[in-house]
């Protein structure tokens, strides 16, 4: 005797004729043809009258959320051993199928091992018989009595587009055994769209009507595609690598020493792609070679690669907890975005100490302001490396024997000597 | 810290520790959807876990994350508020099939789009209320590069050991600001496990003996039937209307967190048996609090500190703390203090006061003038 899928397949639990019925027959027939076991089977149902079989299902369920049975079934599919001999069919309604499409695409997209039902009664049963995106023209439902709709959503080519392996249409009244068979031996993604009726709601909102004859009207066709390359093809590889992301490379020993005893903060205000965030670094690099704490914190506008770029690099004896700086004792500003951004720290009464560049205009402030022509000297995109060069050399809060041996390990260090900063120190 | 000749100090960011102690303690799969500021979260994501994904969507992240975990491999995601609202409904439906996974929720500042660069500490009510009936997701805070990693590791061993999503809260400066640390802070790590079912009784999959935890299989096995379900059900996992059996499934979600409310609670503290002024701080504005108080003792000023760890559920333990002073100062980067609210309620109360800010860090200084009111 062929094993059973269902605890009773003359039991189930929608209302008489209804559609559903007929698929949850066809499904365990097709699956006994195959000869799978009832283990052998994740079933994943959506939110809507087919989902609530689970519990007449012998083999795996999984019941989640309106719409996202296809997207969960996905994980599964993505995340089962790859010689597992596990087959994953999602029940999905029209409705599931409208409020959750993306996942349909993305899961024929990725070639998710699935076969996909949809049962598609051309409404919302569940909830009282609504128009989804798969009601077709001509086709009442209790809210939509003489409204003719904007016409059913083909999914079978939005899935094809997609790249689905597998698809068909088919109709859902009668013995489709076969047909379903035919879709669960596909390797991949399938997707199989059952044309079927909702007894209480769809017949009720358009007495006398035969299902042959809507799907005719309406042009619905019955269809199969497949898609030759997919169906060969391996599932993408999603492993990914296993080295630690803490290693010994990530170490600056201290080398040299300092003399810096309070905790001194620096901003470096400038403009995206000048090099703004790489001179805060190699500040930050050089205070570490000296056995200093260090703090660097980068703030840019959404679109990284225009308007300002600023860093604020806070160096200390002790450790450091707070990591803002809003009065820094150090602006190093080097374009016209960076002194934009800045202002509110040149104009707050305090008393920073700013390296301007010399094209810029001065403004009123408590800071003392020493201008210096760096752009020009040394170029846009040098200028903020040259500023932290300058800083480090009249406030002396690190060693000259460290910078340098910090600018050795700068990415710069191979194309430009780094005497193109040291000339410009004196 | 002091640096020795034996210190190993490199320059990193919060997000590089979190990775690694996630991987380290046993998750295996990333699901990202980008967002700053998470970004740097995906990134050393993409280098280090086992199985990288690359969502669509959030809903779609969840959804992935929820198929991996039902195979038992602990799936982590990392996203902004815009990307959690996305999720929430999806956040529902893992509490309640009892899936465990890490979401790590990097603020920023809203509402909506808001500004992605900008920090913020405003989603705590988000958090809180994420779960329709007000059951609670283990939320852990981090609050300095130590957390970075010890308490990622505990979200991930929280996960699995009592099957639940858990929220590694944090926001922009924790997971992006590069900072010196000493690598030999680093405590080993060891990896989680899921405890299996082994009975040969037919599996019902929400059973639990005293624990409240139900012992998991994997969906891939052939011996035992295995259901995961979000709606209302019964220990066999069967949808069911109220009935008590299917009711008591569902407040024993609430039960089984109370139950290991000790397992759940990490917080630091320092008393002071004469202070009469307690300062709670949790997430990056504990280090601008940790500065504040270091800054009044040199002063000689009295005053506590308790770092909130664990957010939610909101542990006893904190009320315990807070008796014993007559002035509290919850400080947190939003407009009128959510976790003080949540905390202490909304009601007038002259003994809770707050420091706030929205756009911008709060500064020390801020804290140590409202303690000082108040000493
Ligand atoms: C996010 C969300 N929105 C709405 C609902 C309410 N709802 C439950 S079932 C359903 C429609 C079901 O229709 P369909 O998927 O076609 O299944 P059928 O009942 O027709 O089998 C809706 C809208 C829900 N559960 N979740
Ligand atoms: S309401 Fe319609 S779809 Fe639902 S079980 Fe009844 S006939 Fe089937
Ligand atoms: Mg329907």
């Amino acid at each position: 005797m062929s094993k059973q899928f269902l605890t009773d397949s003359k039991a189930l639990p929608f209302c008489k004729g209804c559609g559903h019925t007929g698929v949850a027959q066809n499904t365990e027939r097709a699956l006994q043809q195959l000869g799978y076991d009832p283990l052998d089977v994740i079933f994943v149902t959506d939110i809507g009258c087919h989902g609530i079989i689970d519990k007449n299902l012998v083999s795996h369920t999984v019941h989640g959320l309106h719409g996202r049975s296809v997207a969960i079934a996905g994980g599964i599919a993505a995340g089962l051993p790859k010689d597992s001999n596990k087959k994953v069919i999602v029940f999905i309604g029209d409705g599931g199928a409208t409020i959750g499409m993306q996942h349909l695409m993305i899961a024929a997209h990725h070639n998710f091992s699935m076969t996909v039902i949809v049962h598609n009664n051309m409404l919302y049963g569940m909830t009282g018989g609504q128009p989804s995106e798969f009601t077709p023209e001509g086709f009442n439902t209790p809210t939509t009595p003489h409204r003719s709709s904007a016409g059913a959503i083909d999914i079978c080519k939005v899935a094809e587009a997609a790249g689905a392996a597998y698809v068909s249409r088919i109709f859902g009244i009668g013995n489709f055994t076969a047909e379903l068979a035919e879709a669960f031996s596909q390797p991949g993604f399938s997707l199989v769209e059952v044309m079927e009726l909702c007894t209480s709601y769809g017949l009720k909102s358009n007495p006398g009507m035969k299902l042959k004859n809507l799907i005719e009207e309406a042009e619905i066709e019955f269809i199969k595609y497949t898609n030759e390359t997919k169906k060969s093809s391996e599932l993408p590889d999603y492993e990914g690598h296993r080295l630690s992301l803490i290693t010994d490379q990530l170490v600056i020993p201290q080398e040299y020493t300092a003399d810096s005893t309070h905790k001194i903060s620096i901003l470096l205000a400038g403009s995206a792609g000048e090099g703004t965030q790489s001179a805060a670094e190699f500040l930050a690099r050089t205070a570490m070679l000296s056995g200093l704490h260090v703090t660097r914190k980068s703030h840019v506008p959404v679109t990284v690669g225009v308007g300002f770029s600023a860093s604020e690099v806070i160096i200390s004896k002790e450790p450091i907890y707070y990591t803002g700086s809003s009065k820094p004792d150090y602006i190093l500003i080097t374009s016209k975005d960076g002194l934009e951004y800045a202002m509110p720290r040149l104009t707050n009464g305090y008393k920073s100490i700013v390296y301007m560049d010399a094209t810029l205009q001065t403004p009123e402030t408590a800071s003392e302001i020493h201008i210096i022509p760096m752009r020009e000297k040394v170029g846009a995109r040098n200028a903020a490396l040259l500023s932290v060069f300058k800083l480090v050399t009249d406030s002396r809060m690190l060693s000259m024997e460290s910078m340098i041996s910090a600018y050795s390990q700068h990415k710069l260090a191979a194309k430009l000597p780094i005497d193109t900063f040291l000339d410009q120190l004196t | 810290m002091t640096h020795t000749t034996t210190s190993r100090t490199a320059f990193i960011d919060g997000s590089r520790l979190i990775v690694e102690a996630l991987v380290q303690t046993g998750a295996e799969v990333f699901v990202g959807y980008p967002i700053t500021p998470a970004n740097l979260l995906y990134s050393y994501a993409n280098r280090r876990f086992p199985t990288m994904m690359a969502a669509p969507d959030e809903i779609t992240a969840l959804q992935w994350m929820s198929g991996f975990a039902t195979l038992g491999k602990l799936p982590v995601t990392a996203t902004a508020f815009p990307g959690y609202a996305l999720m929430v409904e999806s956040i529902n439906m893992a509490l309640m099939m009892e899936l465990p996974m890490v979401v790590i929720l990097a603020q920023r500042l809203g509402p909506a789009t808001g500004t992605a660069t900008a920090g913020a500490q405003g989603d705590l009510n988000l958090v809180h209320g994420t779960v329709s009936g007000g059951f609670q997701i283990p939320t852990f805070c981090i609050s300095n590069l130590d957390d970075c990693w010890s308490l990622s590791a505990k979200a991930v061993e929280t996960a699995m050991q009592l099957r639940t999503p858990v929220v590694l809260l944090t926001s922009k400066e924790m997971v992006m600001t590069q900072m010196s640390y000493d690598l030999n802070r680093l405590t080993p790590l060891k990896k989680s496990t899921l405890k299996h079912y082994t009975g040969t009784e037919p599996y019902k999959p929400y059973h639990t003996d005293e624990s409240l935890i139900p012992e998991f299989l994997p969906i891939s096995q052939s011996t035992h039937q295995v259901r995961f379900t979000a709606s209302t059900h019964n220990k066999a996992g069967i949808l069911q209307n109220t009935t008590p059996e299917a009711l008591d499934n569902t407040k024993r979600l609430k039960d089984k967190l109370d139950l290991h409310a000790d397992f759940l609670l990490h917080y630091h503290y320092e008393e002071d048996n004469h202070a009469k002024v307690l300062v709670i701080s949790f997430d990056q504005t504990a280090q601008a609090a940790r500065e504040a108080v270091a800054i009044l003792r040199q002063q000689g000023t009295k005053v506590a500190h308790l770092i909130a760890k664990t957010l939610f559920p909101i542990p006893q333990k904190y009320y315990e703390i807070s008796a014993l002073y007559s002035h509290i100062i919850v400080a947190e980067e939003n407009l009128d203090g959510q976790y003080r609210r949540l905390l202490f309620g909304s009601a007038p109360n002259t003994n809770v006061s707050g420091v706030n800010a929205i756009g911008r860090m709060i500064h020390p200084d801020e804290i140590i003038e409202e303690v000082k009111k108040h000493e």
